[in-house]
């Protein structure tokens, strides 16, 4: 490492093993701004708090009614995410493997529910879906509603969950060399078995990176999935859903309880996925 | 850490100047409000969701009548959604100079914060509610569920369609109407009045946080066989949609009466409290409440409401929120609190 | 099973999977904004009031892009060129933003600068209006897209590795100077892509904005707000002809976006 390794032993926060200058500043820029935009107005969340005891907000986010919403969005959630870890492998493999005319279209549009506004596609999904729409009335023949159902939501989440599953999945199996496959199908082993035995894991850190990413952002998400989730209590009402319905009813111990329990299960999935990040790109630095 | 290279010219410089760009940035953004013409007034009236096309209208006809009295123009922008959401974000800092509400209990929550002065009520003519409406079901064209009165939309079968009363106060009416016509018939037997409202909401698939996102639902996405509506909203599909729908007046319905109130301290904030209260007393004027007939809603001045006899019904029996419900704040209380009749009813 | 009857198998399914669930509803969009021909879907853009929500989503878009390109570009330096403990706390707090609800992100600047929130007083004794005002727009647009920038130049720094900046350090170079000699050449097209995905969600942010605003027309309306009103109003031709505005610009971005990727992946090879 570098000469001017200092010998003294490192403390939190201090820069340790570097040459390059910056990092007062640039630490002290990155820090500022991000109590400023995120931080600060995190923590008031926990001031609001402060009146209430930990028993009102024990009751508050164990009530039925909201402990039913968590049970929806996570639901949904977990569904729509499978379904995207299924789909984003499939669409991350015929990306990267295979040459067909309009690869690089479709490789544009996997980011569109990532570029269009969500409550576009909210309006849209709910049009498309509802009983009349051209999807919805399909359905409505086999007596299947989708609109204003846990279906509903659950579609609207596999809209907005797919790019992060297809593009945490892409890079991976894009570097992922081509020679082990080959060797192993010449020793006959099967296309399943080589898949199973060779790409998986290969792809199985990034596969969960996405997984997570997409199901965290399946959870919060709002504006598309708003229009087309029928807000029926036990039902079809989602966590997000409910805050808004605690804060239209002046009830701010209700809806920041409920917001904190988002929080801390946001921050827990993102650290879940940081470390699987940081580990995978160990094992690919070690490899190199 | 070492000061010095914390320092450095360019790199404090370049610091420096992405701050100041985001500082001028917030600056020039922060006074576009305060930007108005000295000639002119800016009026904010935050309202709720069926009356966007009432003050659309009524908006230019104030304007002509304020150029003509007072020679100044005003302009005048409007807020809609769900009446709880509204009142919500008005006590939170949407500085509204008036807000027409759909309940008197929402322009009270603004009395509780201190935004409106006591007595607000009785500061305007018949309790400060320029036009009253009601609750009617609006069914699709034929009635292929033969929906008649409140009974019929109990029924196993049948897809109701209202919003969500926690952030809706034509949901409350809705809720209260259907609660009068089941007490009306038990006598006031609270245990088989909760199964009637139970069996009735157990029916209702969409529900939507305003009673404009309930209409849109209902008509636009053909979701539902009964939408439980304000009058003046069922008239307005009608008239958007001609020959698709019918109005069922039930046989009991209540006496809705929205309110309109000053926001005192934002008024005052915005040197506005003349304008605001012109703005709602001109509401009582014969050509405002034309203006309200012709969109639908009841004038509260009993001869110009008999000029649109040929429109609404005026037979139906009407209970009211103060004689029938002992006012807001018992209905509140009772109803739709945390934890009362309504959550009762989805519990388990 | 033939290889090439699985590729084909294989490319079917994807190909309808996006037509399904990616086209369908954009198709739909389009479809709806011009069933009633040219003129009203002209007339609905041409608005007045859905030209106004235009400018003000483009004036949040453009200082939430300057905000978070500056704050990307500082917090990737920090956390790729130096070691220090609790980096991977650091990078959770700057990803948050990305996972919270965009009604928590609207909620919290309430509870900061709203009537109950702790700031407000301050703000009153200056008349300075944040949420329910423009700023207020400007701060939840910066939220939700906060880490945007950041989390697309940090994989790329570190796959660059440190040790043409440390080689430049010890010449003596400033640090200004490494950033924009030996730095940034490497990552510009990395940071157009962050910059690009940036525009797309500022442009098109809706559940932050719709607590943060007070949905006065003209004022504090911005486009995807627009197209809620009008859709709540039964223009839906109105509605889906603004959001089609708002679709347009999605794709010139995934145009734009795969641009950027071509060149970024030139760069590499």
């Amino acid at each position: 490492m570098s000469a001017f390794a200092t010998l003294t032993l490192p403390k939190p926060w201090r820069r340790k093993n570097s040459v390059i200058p910056g990092f007062g500043l640039s630490m002290g820029v990155t820090l500022t701004l991000l109590s400023l935009i995120v931080l600060i107005p995190l923590a008031s969340v926990l001031l609001i708090l402060k009146n209430y005891s930990l028993a009102d907000f024990w009751r508050v986010i164990t009530d039925s009614q909201t402990v039913a919403t968590y049970r929806v969005s996570f639901t949904c959630a977990l569904i729509a995410t499978t379904v995207n870890v299924v789909f984003g492998v499939l669409l991350a493999w015929i990306l990267t493997r295979y040459r067909f005319p309009g690869r690089r279209i479709m490789d544009g549009l996997i980011e569109l529910p990532f570029a269009l506004p969500t409550a576009v596609a909210g309006i849209a999904l709910t049009t498309l879906y509802g009983t009349h729409g051209w999807i919805g009335s399909l359905f409505d023949k086999i007596d299947i509603k989708i609109s204003y159902t846990q279906i509903g939501i659950t579609l609207a989440m596999i809209f907005i969950g797919i790019p992060f599953v297809v593009r945490s999945i892409q890079p991976v199996l894009e570097k992922l060399d081509g020679q082990y496959e080959e060797a192993a199908a010449m020793l006959g082993a099967s296309r399943i078995r080589i898949f199973c035995r060779i790409i998986f894991p290969e792809i199985l850190p990034a596969t969960l990176a996405g997984f997570g990413l997409a199901f965290a952002r399946s959870i919060g998400e709002y504006g598309s999935v708003v229009f087309i989730a029928g807000n029926i209590p036990y039902q079809t009402q989602i966590t997000p859903l409910i805050i808004m319905l605690k804060l239209e009813n002046f009830d701010y111990l209700a809806a920041t309880s409920i917001a904190l329990v988002m929080i801390v299960f946001a921050f827990v999935v993102l650290f879940g996925i940081n470390i699987l990040q940081a580990k995978v790109l160990r094992i690919a630095g070690g490899a190199t | 850490m070492n000061i010095k290279t914390l320092f450095t010219g360019k790199a404090l410089a370049l610091a420096a100047s992405f701050f100041s760009l985001i500082a001028a940035l917030v600056l020039l953004i922060a006074p576009i409000d305060a930007l108005a013409d000295s000639k002119s007034i800016s009026l904010t009236n935050v309202s709720y969701d069926p009356t966007r096309e009432l003050y659309e209208q009524y908006n230019k006809l104030f304007r002509a009548y304020w150029k003509k009295t007072k020679g100044q123009e005003v302009e005048i922008h409007q807020s809609h959604g769900g009446s709880g959401k509204q009142s919500r974000s008005v006590q939170e800092g949407n500085e509204a100079d008036v807000v027409t509400l759909a309940l008197e209990g929402d322009v009270d929550k603004l009395r509780k914060a201190g935004l409106i002065d006591p007595g607000w009520v009785k500061k305007l003519d018949k309790n400060s509610s320029p036009y009253t409406s009601t609750i009617v079901f609006l069914v699709r064209k034929g009635n292929p569920k033969n929906i008649k009165d409140w009974d019929d939309i109990a029924k196993p079968g049948v897809e109701v369609i209202t919003p969500d009363p926690k952030s809706s106060g034509g949901a409350q009416w809705n809720f209260l109407a259907a609660w009068a016509f089941s007490n009306k018939r038990t006598n006031g037997d609270e245990a088989k009045n909760k199964e009637f409202v139970k069996a009735i909401y157990r029916n209702v698939t969409v529900l939507d946080s305003g009673a404009r996102g309930s209409t849109i639902t209902f008509v636009e996405n053909r979701k539902g066989d009964v939408l439980l509506a304000w009058e003046n909203e069922a008239f307005l599909v009608q008239k958007e949609h001609p020959g698709a729908f019918e109005i069922i007046v039930p046989s009991l319905s209540i006496l809705a009466q929205p309110s309109v109130a000053v926001v005192d301290t934002y008024a005052r904030k915005h040197k506005t409290e003349e304008v605001a209260k012109a703005y709602l007393q001109y509401l009582y004027s014969d050509e405002a409440q034309r203006l309200q007939g012709k969109n639908f809603y009841r004038p509260s001045n009993p001869e110009i409401l008999k000029e649109f006899k040929s429109t609404f019904n005026l037979n139906v029996q009407l209970v009211n929120i103060e004689a029938d419900f002992g006012g807001w704040d018992a209905a509140t209380a009772k109803f739709f609190a945390e934890g009362a009749i309504f959550d009762q009813i989805y519990k388990k | 099973m033939q290889a090439k009857t699985v590729e084909r198998t294989l490319i079917a399914i994807g190909v309808a999977f996006i037509a399904l669930m990616l086209i369908l509803p954009l198709v739909t969009i389009l479809v709806y904004a011009l069933r009633q021909g040219w003129e009203p879907f002209m007339d609905a853009i041409t608005n007045d009031y859905a030209i106004k929500a235009l400018n003000l989503t483009l004036l949040a878009t453009a200082i939430t892009l300057i905000v978070n390109t500056g704050f990307g570009l500082f917090a990737a330096w920090t956390i790729t060129k130096f070691r220090f403990r609790g980096k991977q706390v650091l990078t959770t707090l700057i990803d948050i933003p990305f996972s919270i609800s965009p009604i928590i992100a609207g909620l919290v600047f309430i509870m900061v600068f709203g009537r109950i929130g702790w700031a407000y007083p301050f703000l009153d004794a200056w008349d300075i209006k944040i949420v329910f005002a423009v700023p207020g727009i400007v701060l939840a647009t910066i939220f939700v897209t906060f880490p945007f920038v950041s989390r697309e130049l940090i994989p790329l720094m570190q796959a660059q590795g440190n040790e043409e900046e440390e080689a430049a350090a010890l010449m003596g170079a400033r640090w200004f100077h490494i950033f924009r000699k030996v730095t940034f050449p490497h990552i510009k097209w990395g940071l157009m892509y962050g910059v690009i995905l940036c525009t797309a969600r500022a442009l098109g942010e809706f559940g932050a904005v719709s607590v943060v605003s007070g949905h006065l027309r003209g004022k504090t309306n911005t486009l995807p707000l627009h197209v809620e009103i009008l859709f709540n109003e039964f223009r839906l031709t109105a509605a889906f002809s603004v959001a089609s505005i708002l679709v347009i610009i999605a794709i010139v971005i995934l145009i734009l976006r795969n641009i950027v990727e071509y060149k970024l992946k030139q760069e590499e090879s």
